[in-house]
């Protein structure tokens, strides 16, 4: 084993002294998960430990299993209607925070906007919900005739109680002639959202595969677009490139969805996942069970899309490698005066990224090719898969964390100051406050698309609106310390 | 001060039995009593309100559509010797969340008054074991400081006594709800009065009262009624009102000391209920 090198030891350092103010324990048990990168991953001690459970009191980040399932994988499915089987409040808060972008009639055809629940009360606690569960679903059926499904998203006290909304649905999988899942995403399973990717991912397999009926005819080209929720019109942008390339997308998940879409997948000649942590289960199924391949891509700055379209292409034949040429060489143009105009704002600006389970490595080489560089990144929910992929993207002794808190993030950014940061809408106030640059890049702060060509624009556009905003600036000018100094500089201006 | 009292025991052992001829008895004597029955089954009222069946806390919120539309005297009735009786009701076996029944139900009689300062006992007759937090709702703080455990010279009742015991320690720990007893609701077993008067002493309790088996007690439960109100002459009664002035009296609590499974059975085999098995004899 090589001994770590000079910058390895420099971080390690830094986070020992972030560290340094908990209680030795918790100092333990974060330091696992919080490490200086080695991108040859030949560094034992640079290894994070991740998806396990987080410290009580640290104030982590993540969400729950419910969040997950119908948050994540099934909320985006447009012509079903998701009911947040418990309490109002999930339904709720989880209902106004995705940004899935779809096409249809809101409440005739289609209804991702819409928030279905089953609102217990005290009685459907004391009494079970599963009658109320019946009522609801013969309800939704007459109000909603156009809707082509139901899935039951189960929060907490479904799971608490033992309701059997397996055989409810079943039931009435019968009685209305149309699919009534049961997906048991209760938020106290698991250790964050992630479980609840996998217990839907499951629900599909169960309840649409070999159940729906899918007839349509295939082809050659046929793809199925995995692990895409279209936030802000993401999996438009990623389909056109790959219609481009000849190819023909027969499903879409989940993003702009339909049942059918779900029920085509295994169809496909070739599936293509985009968000792998979502959605890996479910592709890893379709290969041992249909003999369907999977290929991750990164739709993510003309860098990874050029790699990414040849990569896809080459499972095609030469029509389609040809088409991706012509493609890369048409849209180069574009990309390249994308980055003339924004590079030179953007050129040697650091970043730090606290997302999910797939973004903080995905965008990387998006902000490369603006001439930035990613100090810091980590994941609320990732796994070890996701941390194998990550380090080699990054530069050694660039900061890696898992399942960071608050205070964690807040540190790192007192020391390295990064000139912009991406996290969630947690996270988000905090550095306003600090008069931090900062993207949402969860909803990517109500802009987007980022995905694919066309996202690109937008992303180096958002990136330099934020990064160079004299806003901050301003921000910062009201703390004491730095009250002199900007009344100098402004007399001086 | 109101003296709230909660009765434990194995299923089908005779709490509810037990407890209505105790508070018709305590009722005979002058006292003013209130029965809180925490069991879906909703059975611990009737034999003082001679009525088949009393309309629960939980199926009036049902019908009414929440708690909060309920009126107290909706669902506390009075019966034999002005006992006052409520039920919480529940759901029928294998639905929903009985324990959090319990929970709704004793929160809305406490919100509503139904605990007045006239009352010298209140009786919790809850259902089988402490499965869950809502049936130890009776003994957490502020409610039941004493409980009796019912139990016989049964090998699973005593089992179930002893697990109850272990219940009450982790409520004796944090509030101050103290064991009183064992009342031995007797099945003529063998040597079983010297047997729970063993285990009483092993969990640093008394068996406060032998209620000895009389087809009495059925004769009068098949007319919905106490032995006290239907045969008040008959010596089974006495044994009741026995029972009830011991309970009165009683300043007999403890803080319980459970046994093991293994001591459990050691005690078993003393008393011949149980068989040693040799260790290197394989069964069959």
């Amino acid at each position: 084993m090589t001994t770590p090198s000079a910058k390895i030891n420099q971080t390690q350092k830094i986070i020992d002294e972030i560290l340094e103010v908990y209680p030795e324990k918790a100092r333990k048990d974060r330091a696992k998960h919080f490490r200086p990168n080695d991108p040859t991953g030949e560094c034992a001690s640079c290894l994070v430990k991740s998806n396990v459970k987080s410290r009580p009191g640290v104030m982590t980040i993540r969400g729950c299993a419910y969040a997950g399932s119908k948050g994540v994988v099934w909320g985006p499915v447009k012509d079903m209607i998701h009911i947040s089987h418990g309490p109002v409040g999930c339904g709720a808060y989880s209902n106004w925070s995705r940004r899935n972008y779809y096409n249809g009639i809101t409440g005739v055809d289609s209804f991702g906007t819409m928030h279905f629940t089953s609102d217990f009360q005290e009685r459907d606690i004391v009494y079970g919900g599963d009658k109320k569960l019946e009522k609801i679903v013969d309800e939704l059926d007459a109000l909603f005739p156009l809707a082509r499904g139901i899935s039951v998203q189960s929060e907490c006290p479904v799971g608490l109680i033992g309701d059997d909304i397996e055989s409810v649905s079943k039931k009435k999988t019968a009685e209305i002639g149309k699919p009534v899942v049961p997906v048991r995403c209760e938020g106290f399973r698991g250790v964050s959202q992630s479980l609840g990717h996998h217990i839907a991912n499951d629900a599909i397999r169960d309840h649409v595969f070999d159940k729906q009926a899918t007839d349509i005819e295939t082809g050659p080209y046929d793809v199925a677009l995995i692990g895409d929720y279209n936030i802000g019109g993401d999996a438009w942008a990623s389909r056109r490139i790959l219609e481009d390339m000849g190819l023909r997308v027969i499903a879409q998940w989940t993003g702009d969805a339909t049942l059918a879409e779900l029920a085509n997948a295994p169809k496909a000649k070739l599936n293509l996942i985009h968000c792998y942590r979502s959605m890996n289960y479910i592709c890893r199924h379709m290969e041992e069970a249909y003999g369907v391949p999977w290929v991750e891509y990164n739709f993510f700055g003309p860098t990874k899309i050029y790699a990414s379209i040849r990569e896809i292409a080459s499972h095609f034949d030469d029509t389609i490698k040809a088409n991706a040429e012509a493609l890369i060489e048409r849209m180069k143009p574009e990309m390249d005066a994308v980055i003339a105009e924004f590079r030179p704002k953007l050129e040697g600006k650091t970043v730090m990224l606290y997302v999910g389970g797939l973004r903080p490595r995905h965008v990387i080489g998006a902000y490369e090719d603006l001439g930035m560089e990613i100090i810091a990144a980590g994941y609320e929910f990732g796994h070890n898969d996701e941390y194998k992929r990550t380090y080699p993207l990054m530069a050694e002794g660039a900061m890696v964390i898992d399942d960071a808190t608050p205070y964690e993030l807040e540190e790192i950014t007192k020391r390295l100051k990064p000139d912009l940061v991406g996290s969630g809408v947690k996270e988000k106030y905090a550095y306003h406050k600090m008069g931090v640059p900062f993207r949402q890049m969860h909803s990517w702060d109500y802009s987007g698309p980022y995905h694919g060509f066309d996202g690109f624009k937008i992303f180096a556009r958002d990136m330099d609106m934020t990064v160079n905003s004299p806003v901050w600036g301003l921000v910062r000018g009201r703390a004491p310390e730095t009250q002199a100094e900007s009344m100098s500089e402004r007399q001086a201006s | 001060m109101i003296r709230q009292v909660a009765i434990y025991g194995k299923g089908g052992i005779g709490k509810s039995t037990t407890t209505q001829n105790t508070v018709a008895a305590l009722a005979e004597a002058g006292k003013k009593v209130m029965i809180v029955g925490c069991d879906p089954k909703a059975d611990s009222t009737r034999l003082i309100l001679n009525e088949k069946a009393q309309a629960t806390v939980m199926d009036m919120a049902r019908e009414a559509g929440s708690v909060e539309d309920l009126e107290l005297e909706d669902v506390l009735l009075t019966g034999y010797g002005d006992v006052k009786c409520a039920e919480s009701g529940g759901p029928e076996p294998g639905v929903g969340c009985a324990g959090r029944g319990v929970i709704t139900a004793i929160n809305f009689l406490e919100e509503e008054g139904a605990y007045t300062d006239d009352l010298d006992f209140v009786f919790y007759d809850v259902l089988g074991d402490v499965v869950c937090g809502g049936f130890a709702m009776p003994i957490r703080e502020g409610k039941a400081r004493e409980i009796y455990i019912v139990t016989s010279g049964e090998m699973m009742a005593m089992y179930a006594a002893n697990n109850i015991a272990r219940g009450i320690l982790k409520y004796a720990q944090s509030g101050g709800v103290r064991l009183g007893g064992l009342i031995c609701n007797s099945r003529k077993t063998d040597r079983e009065y010297d047997l729970i008067q063993a285990l009483a002493e092993r969990l640093g309790t008394q068996m406060i009262h032998f209620v000895p088996r009389d087809n009495e007690v059925q004769r009068a439960e098949l007319r919905r009624q106490t032995v006290i109100q239907y045969n008040p002459e008959h010596p089974q009664a006495d044994e009741y009102r026995a029972l009830a002035k011991k309970i009165a009296e009683n300043e007999n609590l403890v803080i319980p000391t459970p046994i093991s499974t293994d001591e459990l059975e050691e005690l078993l085999m003393e008393f011949g209920i149980m068989e040693a098995e040799p260790a290197d004899e394989a069964v069959a």
